[in-house]
Parts: C-alpha cells; sequence; structure tokens
C-alpha cells in the first residue's frame, strides 16, 4: 500500500525494462543470473522428485514401489539432472554471474552475449534431457559406463549423451567470460592480492571447467558415435578397451566434484568474515589452496577405479596423489574457523548456513581420507559409503554453500529481505534432515550395501528407513526458502545498499544495483576483507 | 560385534580384521577431527559472540600454523596411505598354491567352477582355511565380485580375466554381491559363499555330479581343436611346448618378456599375433568366435595342470595329464 | 581526427562493459586463446585414445594407415599452409590499412579451405567405395588380402578406422564453422570495417584459423604416414 514516506522507485536491473523480450534477450549478467536461478531450481526439484523416488522405494527390502528398470533410470537420471543441470551451474552460473562482475569493479562480464549463449545453451541441453527422461529415460547410470550403455541399455542413452554434452559447452563459456573478465577487467588499483577469495574461487573453477570439459565432451561424443554406429572404441568384442572409457570419462568427472565444491568454499570465504567482522585468516593459504585444488584435482580420477582392474601400481600412485589434494582443502578449513577466533560473531540465516558447511564438509571430506586408503576402498567402493561421502560433500556442502550464499546476497539481488527467523528454521532443517538421511548410509556402506539396489537383503531395512524419514525432513527444508524468498520479493523489507555492513565492491552499490552495477567505475585503495574500517550494522542506524 | 544391529559384517576372511583395523583407526582419527572443529567452532560461537563494544580482533594470519597444520596432515596421510598400500598390495598378490576357481558372471547370475569339474550357480563353496583365487571373466557388461565378510571386490570385465583372492577362516554362509551396475537385475545377481569345514566340504564335493575335472575337459578341448598338431611335447613343433610354460616368463620376438598368466594364455588362444614367442612364426590361427567363455576357461585350467609336478588341489586327486 | 579516442571507440563500436578499445582488443584476444585451450583438450581426448590403442595394435593401424591416399594427404597438408600464409598476410594487410588486398588474401583463404574440404570429401568417397567406413558395411577384406604375411584383425582395423573418420570428422566441422568465420570477415572486409586501428576480429579469426592448421599437421603423420616403408 503506498504511503507517502516511499520514496519514488529509482531505476535499477529489475525495472529497468519490462517484458518478457527484455529478459529473453538480456545481456545483462544479473538478470542472466536470474534466468539461471529460475532453470536450475526447476532441475533441482526435479532431481529431488526422483530421489524421493528412490528413497521411498528403499523403504522396504523388496522392490515393490517402481519396476527394476524404472529404478535404474531414476537413479540415472537424478545423477544426470543434480549434476549437469543444478550442481555444475549452480554457484557459478547464479552467484557468479551476478557478482564476479561487481565484486572486481566492471559494468559487465567480458563477454555479455556470450553470457546469454551460455544460458540458452544450458535450456536447450535441458529441453532435450526432458525430453530424454519423459519419453523413455536413460538407464545407463550418471557414469555412461561401457560396454553396458554402448552396446547393451535399451534406453535413449544417445539422447541423455548429447543433452550432457550440450550442457558442457554452456559450463565452458561461462568459465571463459570468468578467466577473461578476471584477468582484463579489474577496477584500478584491485591487484590480485585484493581480490574477494570468492573470485579466486571462481577463477579455479574456471580453469577446472575449460580444460577438463572438453575431455568429456569428447568421450560422450565417441559413446554416442559407438552406439549409433556400432564402433568398437569401448567395446572388447569389437576390440575396444572398456577401461579407456573409464580414464576418459574420469579425467573430467573427478575434476567435475570441485567445479561443484570450490565456488560453495568460495561463498563460506565471504560469509564467515562478515559475520565474524574480521578478516578471513591466512588470505593467502585460503586463495592459493583453490589453485592447487583445482591443479591437483586433475591428477588423481583413477582412485574412481582401484578395483576397476587397474594395475597394482597406477593405484599406489593414484592413492598418494589423492592425500596430496586433501590437503589444501584441510588448509581451507583451519583458516575458516580461525577466522571465527576473537571475532564478533553474528547468528544470521548465511552463517548458519556456512557454519552447517564446515562442518557437513569436514566430514564428508574426511570420509574421502577412507576412500583414498587402497585397503579400505576395496571394501566400501561402489558401496553406500561413497554415496554418502559425496553426498555429504555436494549436498551438505555444496548445496548448504548455495543457499547461505543466496541468502546473504539475496538483499543485493531483489532489495528484499527475507525473513531471518524462517532463514534459520529452514537451515536447521536442512541441517538436521540432512544428516539423517544420510550419516546411516555411511554405515550401510560398509555393512556391505552395494550402490544402485533397488532391492535389498531384509538387515539393511532399519538404516534405510532412518535415510528415507531424514530425506522427508530435508525436502521441507528445501521448499521452505522457495517459498519465502518469492514471498519476500513483493512482502520482505526493504533493504539498503549493505544490511549486513560486509565488505567487497558488490555492497557498495544499491539495492538492487543499477544495470550498470557502479554510478562510476571505483578505484580500489583497500585490502579484502577490510572488516576494521566497515561498521557493524548495529553501530550504524540502518534504515529498514 | 553388536549381534542386534551390526556396524560391521562380520570378518571371515583372514584380510578382513585388517581392513577392519585400518578402518577403525581412521573412525577414530575423523571422529577426533571432526570433534575438533565442530567443538572450536561452537566454542568459538559462544565466546565470541557479539557483544556489544566487543571489537573484533584483526587477525591477518600465523605463517607457523600454515605451514603447521599443512605438515601434520600432510604426516598422517602419508602413514594412512603406506597402511592401505600394503593392505592393497596383500589383496592383489595371490599365493601361489592357491585353490583357483573360475568365475564367469553374466547378466545376470554368476557361473563358479572348481578345477575338480564341480559347477556352481550362484552359490560357491569353499573349505575353511586354504587360499581360494578366483579367476574371473564376463560374459557380457562389467560386474563386480564382491564378498562383504571377506572385505573383497575385483570387477569382472569382459574380455579379459581379473584376479580376486581370500582365506576363509570362519565357517558360515556370506552374502555375494554384484556390485558394478549391470543393468535390470543387478540387485538380484547375489548369492552366497558357503565356508565349510574341510570334512564337510570333501563331503559336498563327492556328493556333487560332476563332469570330469575343468582341467580334463580342457584337455578333451585342446585335442578336439586341434592344438597338439603345433604344439607338441615330445618334439619341437611349429609351436612353443606347452608344458611347464604357465606362470613363467616368456620372451617374445620384439623382445619383451611377459609372463605367462591366465590372460596371455586367454589373448594368445584369441588373438595369437598379439604376441609372437621368440623363435617361431606368427602362423597360429585364431580361435575368436570358436571358444566359449566356459571353453576358454577348461582350456586354460588345462595348460595350469601342465605345470603343476601332480594334483595338490584338495579333493579326489586328478590323474596327472599327458598330452 | 579518425584517430581520436572517440572516433576510434565509435568506429570499434567500444562495448559499454569495456573501459577503453585496449581492454576490449585485450579481452578478445584473451578470450581466443582460452577457447583455443579448450579446443586443445577436446581434440586431446581422441588423440589420446589414437594414441593407445595405436600402441597396442600396431599391424592393423598400419595397414589402415596404408589404405589412404598419401598424395591426397599430403596435398590437403599444403593447401592448409598455404591457407595459414593467406591468412597471416591478411591480418597483416589488415593492420597496413590495405582493404583490398585484404579482401583478396580472404577469399584466397577461403578457396583453400572449401578445396580442402572438397579433397577431404573425395577421400571420404573413397573410403565408402572400399568398405571402411565403420559400421554395418565395414569390411576388412581388402586388408587382410593384401597383407598375407600378418594377421590383420577385422575388429582392431575397424578401431583405427573409427578413430580416423571422428578425428577428421571433427577437424573438418571445424573447417567448416572456420569457413563460416571467414565468410563473414571477408564480407565485412569488403565492407571496409576494418582499419589499422580496429581489426581485432581479423587477428582472432585468424587465430582460429591457425589452429584448425595446426590440428591437422598432427592428424595427417598420425594417420597417414604409420609405417609407409614396405612391410616385410
Amino acid at each position: 500500500m503506498a504511503t507517502a514516506t516511499i520514496p519514488v522507485e529509482r531505476e535499477h536491473y529489475l525495472n529497468t525494462d519490462y517484458g518478457i523480450r527484455s529478459w529473453l534477450l538480456a545481456t545483462d549478467h544479473k538478470r542472466i543470473a536470474l534466468l539461471y536461478l529460475v532453470t536450475i531450481t526447476l532441475f533441482f526439484f526435479l532431481g529431488g522428485f526422483f530421489a524421493l523416488l528412490i528413497r521411498l522405494e528403499l523403504l522396504t527390502p523388496a522392490g515393490d514401489l517402481v519396476l527394476a528398470d524404472t529404478y535404474n533410470k531414476l537413479f540415472t537420471m537424478h545423477g544426470q539432472v543434480m549434476i549437469f543441470f543444478f550442481l555444475i551451474p549452480s554457484i557459478p552460473a547464479v552467484l557468479g554471474n551476478f557478482l564476479v562482475p561487481m565484486m572486481v569493479g566492471a559494468r559487465d562480464l567480458a563477454f555479455p552475449r556470450i553470457n546469454l549463449l551460455s544460458w540458452y545453451l544450458l535450456v536447450a541441453a535441458g529441453m532435450l534431457m526432458l525430453h530424454c527422461i519423459f519419453t523413455g529415460g536413460v538407464d545407463s547410470g550418471w557414469t555412461f559406463y561401457t560396454p553396458f550403455s554402448t552396446a547393451f541399455s535399451n534406453t535413449k542413452v544417445i539422447e541423455a549423451g548429447l543433452a550432457i554434452f550440450i550442457a558442457g559447452f554452456s559450463s565452458i563459456l561461462t568459465g571463459l567470460n570468468f578467466v577473461v573478465t578476471i584477468h582484463r577487467m579489474r577496477a584500478p588499483g584491485l591487484t590480485w592480492s585484493r581480490l574477494p577469495l570468492f573470485i579466486w574461487a571462481h577463477y579455479a573453477t574456471s580453469i577446472i571447467q575449460l580444460l577438463g570439459t572438453p575431455v568429456l565432451a569428447i568421450t560422450l561424443l565417441l559413446v554416442v558415435f559407438e552406439r549409433a554406429f556400432h564402433l568398437g572404441i569401448f567395446d572388447p568384442t569389437r576390440g575396444g578397451d572398456p577401461l579407456l572409457f573409464q580414464h576418459l570419462f574420469w579425467f573430467y568427472s573427478h575434476p567435475a566434484v570441485y567445479i561443484m565444491i570450490l565456488p560453495a568454499m568460495g561463498v563460506v570465504a565471504e560469509i564467515i568474515p562478515c559475520f565474524s567482522r574480521k578478516r578471513i585468516f591466512g588470505y593467502s593459504a585460503v586463495a592459493m589452496s583453490s589453485i592447487a585444488i583445482a591443479v591437483f584435482g586433475f591428477l588423481v580420477w583413477a582412485h574412481h577405479m582401484f578395483v576397476a582392474g587397474i594395475s597394482l601400481y597406477s593405484a599406489m600412485i593414484f592413492s598418494i596423489l589423492s592425500y596430496l589434494v586433501a590437503v589444501p582443502s584441510a588448509i581451507k578449513v583451519f583458516n575458516w574457523t580461525a577466522t571465527m577466533y576473537k571475532g564478533s560473531i553474528h547468528f544470521d540465516t548465511p552463517m548458519l548456513y556456512a557454519m552447517g558447511f564446515i562442518g557437513l564438509f569436514t566430514v564428508g571430506g574426511l570420509t574421502g581420507l577412507f576412500l583414498a586408503a587402497l585397503g579400505i576402498d576395496v571394501h566400501v567402493t561402489d558401496t553406500y559409503f561413497v554415496i554418502a561421502h559425496f553426498h555429504y560433500i555436494m549436498v551438505g556442502g555444496a548445496v548448504m554453500g548455495y543457499l547461505g550464499g543466496l541468502h546473504f546476497w539475496w538483499p543485493k539481488i531483489s532489495g528484499r529481505l527475507y525473513p531471518e527467523w524462517l532463514g534459520k528454521f529452514a537451515a536447521l532443517t536442512v541441517f538436521l534432515g540432512f544428516n539423517l538421511t544420510f550419516f546411516p548410509q555411511f554405515i550401510l556402506g560398509y555393512l556391505g550395501m552395494p550402490r544402485r539396489y533397488w532391492q535389498y537383503p531384509p538387515e539393511f531395512q532399519v538404516l534405510n528407513v532412518l535415510s528415507t524419514a531424514g530425506s522427508t525432513i530435508l525436502a521441507v527444508g528445501y521448499v521452505l526458502p522457495m517459498i519465502y524468498f518469492l514471498w519476500s520479493m513483493r512482502y520482505g523489507k526493504i533493504a539498503d545498499a549493505n544490511p549486513w555492513g560486509a565488505a567487497g565492491l558488490e555492497w557498495k552499490t544499491s539495492s538492487p544495483p543499477p544495470t550498470e552495477n557502479f554510478e562510476e567505475v571505483p578505484e580500489v585503495t583497500w585490502e579484502a576483507y577490510n572488516y576494521d574500517e566497515i561498521p557493524s550494522p548495529e553501530e550504524v542506524p540502518v534504515g529498514r | 560385534m553388536f549381534d542386534n544391529f551390526p556396524l560391521w559384517p562380520v570378518p571371515a576372511s583372514s584380510g578382513a580384521g585388517n581392513v577392519d583395523a585400518l578402518f577403525i583407526f581412521l573412525v577414530l582419527l575423523a571422529g577426533f577431527m571432526s570433534l575438533a572443529i565442530f567443538t572450536m567452532i561452537v566454542m568459538f560461537a559462544l565466546k565470541y559472540r557479539y557483544r556489544p563494544g566487543h571489537k573484533a580482533e584483526q587477525i591477518e594470519g600465523s605463517v607457523p600454523l600454515e605451514v603447521t597444520w599443512s605438515a601434520v596432515p600432510l604426516a598422517i596421510f602419508m602413514v594412512i596411505f603406506v597402511w592401505g598400500a600394503i593392505l592393497y598390495f596383500r589383496e592383489r598378490t595371490p599365493p601361489r598354491e592357491a585353490d583357483a576357481v573360475y568365475v564367469v558372471a553374466k547378466q545376470w547370475m554368476w557361473k563358479l567352477e572348481h578345477e575338480q569339474g564341480q559347477k556352481e550357480i550362484n552359490e560357491l563353496h569353499v573349505p575353511v582355511g586354504r587360499d581360494i583365487k578366483l579367476v574371473m571373466t564376463s560374459q557380457d557388461v562389467i560386474h563386480s565380485f564382491y564378498v562383504p565378510a571377506f572385505r573383497i571386490k575385483q570387477d569382472v570385465l569382459p574380455g579379459r580375466y581379473t584376479t580376486v583372492w581370500f582365506h576363509p577362516t570362519r565357517p558360515g554362509v556370506y552374502h555375494l554381491f554384484c556390485a558394478e551396475y549391470c543393468g535390470t537385475a543387478h540387485s538380484g545377481m547375489i548369492g552366497q559363499v558357503v565356508v565349510l569345514e574341510p570334512a564337510q566340504y570333501q563331503a559336498w564335493l563327492a556328493g556333487g555330479i560332476t563332469s570330469g575335472s575343468l582341467a580334463a575337459s580342457g584337455q578333451s578341448l585342446f585335442q578336439q581343436l586341434g592344438c597338439p598338431t603345433c604344439h607338441r611335447s615330445d618334439v619341437q613343433g611349429r609351436g612353443p611346448n606347452l608344458v611347464g610354460v604357465f606362470g613363467k616368463p616368456v620372451e617374445l620376438e620384439d623382445g619383451r618378456t611377459v609372463t605367462a598368466d591366465e590372460n596371455y594364455i586367454r589373448e594368445s588362444i584369441l588373438s595369437p599375433n598379439a604376441k609372437i614367442v621368440s623363435g617361431f612364426k606368427p602362423i597360429m590361427p585364431t580361435f575368436q568366435g570358436l571358444v566359449s567363455e566356459d571353453q576358454l576357461t577348461a582350456l586354460v585350467a588345462y595348460i595350469k595342470s601342465l605345470s603343476q609336478p601332480s594334483s595338490g588341489a584338495a579333493g579326489p586327486a586328478t590323474p596327472a595329464p599327458r598330452i | 581526427m579518425a584517430d581520436s579516442p572517440l572516433a576510434v571507440a565509435h568506429q570499434e563500436g567500444l562495448h559499454h562493459q569495456f573501459v577503453d578499445v585496449e581492454q576490449q582488443r585485450n579481452a578478445a584476444s584473451l578470450g581466443m586463446w582460452v577457447f583455443l585451450g579448450t579446443e586443445v583438450m577436446f581434440f586431446g581426448g581422441m588423440f589420446c585414445a589414437y594414441l593407445i590403442y595405436r600402441y597396442w595394435y600396431y599391424p592393423e593401424f598400419a595397414a589402415g594407415s596404408r589404405s589412404l591416399d598419401i598424395w591426397l594427404g599430403t596435398t590437403n597438408t599444403a593447401v592448409l599452409i598455404c591457407s595459414s600464409l593467406t591468412v597471416a598476410l591478411g591480418v597483416r594487410a589488415a593492420q597496413m590499412g590495405k582493404r583490398r588486398l585484404l579482401v583478396l588474401l580472404l577469399l584466397l583463404t577461403l578457396v583453400f579451405g572449401l578445396a580442402f574440404l572438397g579433397i577431404k570429401a573425395v577421400e571420404w568417397h573413397d573410403k565408402f567405395v572400399e568398405h571402411h567406413v565403420p559400421g554395418a558395411s565395414f569390411s576388412a577384406e581388402d586388408l587382410i588380402q593384401a597383407y598375407p604375411q600378418i594377421h590383420i584383425d577385422p575388429a582392431r582395423t575397424q578401431i583405427y578406422f573409427s578413430l580416423y573418420f571422428a578425428m577428421t570428422g571433427l577437424h573438418a566441422l571445424h573447417m567448416i564453422i572456420g569457413v563460416g568465420i571467414f565468410c563473414y570477415l571477408t564480407y565485412y572486409s569488403w565492407k571496409g570495417r576494418y582499419t589499422p586501428q580496429y581489426h581485432t576480429p581479423v587477428e582472432i579469426g585468424g587465430l582460429y584459423w591457425h589452429f584448425v592448421d595446426i590440428i591437422w599437421i598432427y592428424l595427417f603423420p598420425l594417420l597417414y604416414l604409420i609405417d609407409r616403408k614396405p612391410l616385410k
């Protein structure tokens, strides 16, 4: 309801132009970020729906909810949708697109039209994927192992492979844009050592996207050719080698997990200093760790193949390298924790997600040590132990980081505040639901329950029931933010430029920002995380 | 352990206890580290929560601390690596005198054949206290042979043999799972390993209907396919003498030396010109498409038996085969 | 006056996200180099598969290689190298503001590019006629007959030809895209859009063309020159 005190709305990126054309032909990185937000949210709920069906089937030992073939399609498509159409784009395409230009003091990314193209590529890939799903689906497992995927599966492997191939180009172009923007478009005075760690994280992520995704592209293309033309590149009955497929596939798919986690680490590195009111502890160590993870991440792929038939000596080499890649992640965890030491800590929703991230990522990362140990991996690989491990990192880590980032930057993106108490409630719900869902799976794995099992021996039922119960709680935790974010766009309190009192160039402009981001190109003379100079929101009256 | 709510499978092989020991170490380590981080976060959150008038202290960092918490984890990781690697080395090095069982996996069942000739489907009977080695291949897609109680797992590939070994220590019946997704009935491709006391195992062996030992059926196949035409043991034939060749190094004409293991024998039958023995011509015809996986298994078992002084396996004595 | 910053900016169509034309040029250049890096990884996966199978299946790869027409392959190599020369000279012409020369060189590049594709089509047709196209009608009989002294495995030979078609096919696709890019460049050169101050599209288009050429320089010896000495 209009009152005399509400000012005339100034122009910003949301109201500068209306109509579907202004959105579908947008080149403004902020609008493209919102286009991505809508797209990946839809895929998140589709992938989540598949997960719910999986968990419902696993309530009972017998296969009694869906057919075996259907179940095999469910876990395949859950993996493909979640990884390629949600996790890989998520933080970079939504938060990265929105923030990278602003954080470096630029008016947009280096190539705005390529940015729009990358969204269209994801949408095209997504439509092909949806067509595949709704006209029969695919049951090869998201890992497409040959010769099952090339010569035995009776489902739409080619369509799924092509959809992911196209989605890969979306990822590559995003990475390309970020690398060029970060290198060439930083504001005057913004040296590399003054960049926010969010930028370092996205830079490292982009390197992986650029170097790794093309290998997945060619691998999937060869699988598609093999299936379409009955070639034998990966088929032993036709002279090929199934292990060659695995090496090529994992050469991308291992670094891909770092594409999924590094941006979330970047988000956490922004949130913790803000809500501790102090500079990050060990800036250089955290920045260099991002780069180290990207580099070492390319050297460990065959730890997915310890029982696949590789030689003893290969296995040893990949095991030791896998331990090396764990070190920079540990360094980051210690530095984030140390940042809280002697801080002045506020417990707003973003901080709850960040603290949850540290805890869950630590557990997930530590269980990686189990998997890197050759003798243990023989027993737990291909079991629920691995499933628990990667969900701790990707859901307990990456998704929590994504949600924390959404909450943190929501005022900047929308100009509104979400309801804080609901935010806290949802964060706690997610945390509890998540642990109940996935912790029992570690035990299931060591007990010997293999993955991708539609039916299982009855002694595994109790733990499966616990896990399914947790998943329903988790689902509630995920639906809540959807609802209140939408609600806040209309009814939320109006946010000012910097409701959290955060450091970073993006907070120096209004909420929501104008299309050009800044009235004037800023000149940076201060170090990152200059919290000694920024007053806490409580200390400065904020018009809320 | 906890009979009603077990946290790990009953350890039933000689290696299981060692795997569990490393696992428990890792659980304690991970538990300790998680607790430490968790406690610190909670402590800092409480002790340094926002209070009006208290300001945060801007701390840049600490190089000694960075070095310490990089070096100490790295050192611990190296310990874990070595421990895990030693376990793995033992897991992947079968003892020389292990009893062999041949496994052919197919969608969606396990076919097993003992050297003495007993065939089993989805079930494996073995005696306690002996080293058992499985020589496995697949007829179609990749499967994986997984016995949680033994803590062993090995992918089973089409086109080659992979091996896994174990030493059962406890009579009982244990799950056998396929652990590599292989299609519709992947979760139905399960069975059991039955570990028997030696006397019971003898009884089981004697009671079964066999069609002769695996090596014996391999021998008759060897004759049928005409192999002795070139592979003679009395005089130098056109092909290498196969007596005593299994397990030994073989010199190839391109200078390489390879070991004549199961994969070598299999490849020599299917793609004879891939590796030519030094001093021989590449004239052996290929038997690709002419022999099934089961027949290949029998031929391999036969060639193996030509290297054994006499039958040392448990069960009824197999007469030393003669060419 | 044509050189004043405003005029240059107007000419180059300085995009709003850039501070100045220098930044725009640098960004475009870095962008193309990074993109070519991704292309190296893309072809790299195939080269990796190729190298592994060549090591394992040498006789079949040698036989398959000898069945390719070395003269057509060599001609194509010369054609591409010449085309890279015309591209490089074209960039120089743009730098010197010689519009007519630039258009001529770009047209020559197109001619060479189309010649390459035409010769490639002829080679593929030959392979089709010889039943060397992988798939239902593949047959390695002719090679088995041709080399009785070594054992040629048809499945392994098909792997050679699968990789041959995948590698040359993806290379040809990149050539076709390159031809498209150069049609665009030729048209706008003729329209006078490129000047000594602004010819970034010509430069980065040239980079792309050189890259596709270099891929061929690797493909040619790997596919055509495996073992051209007489087999014993």
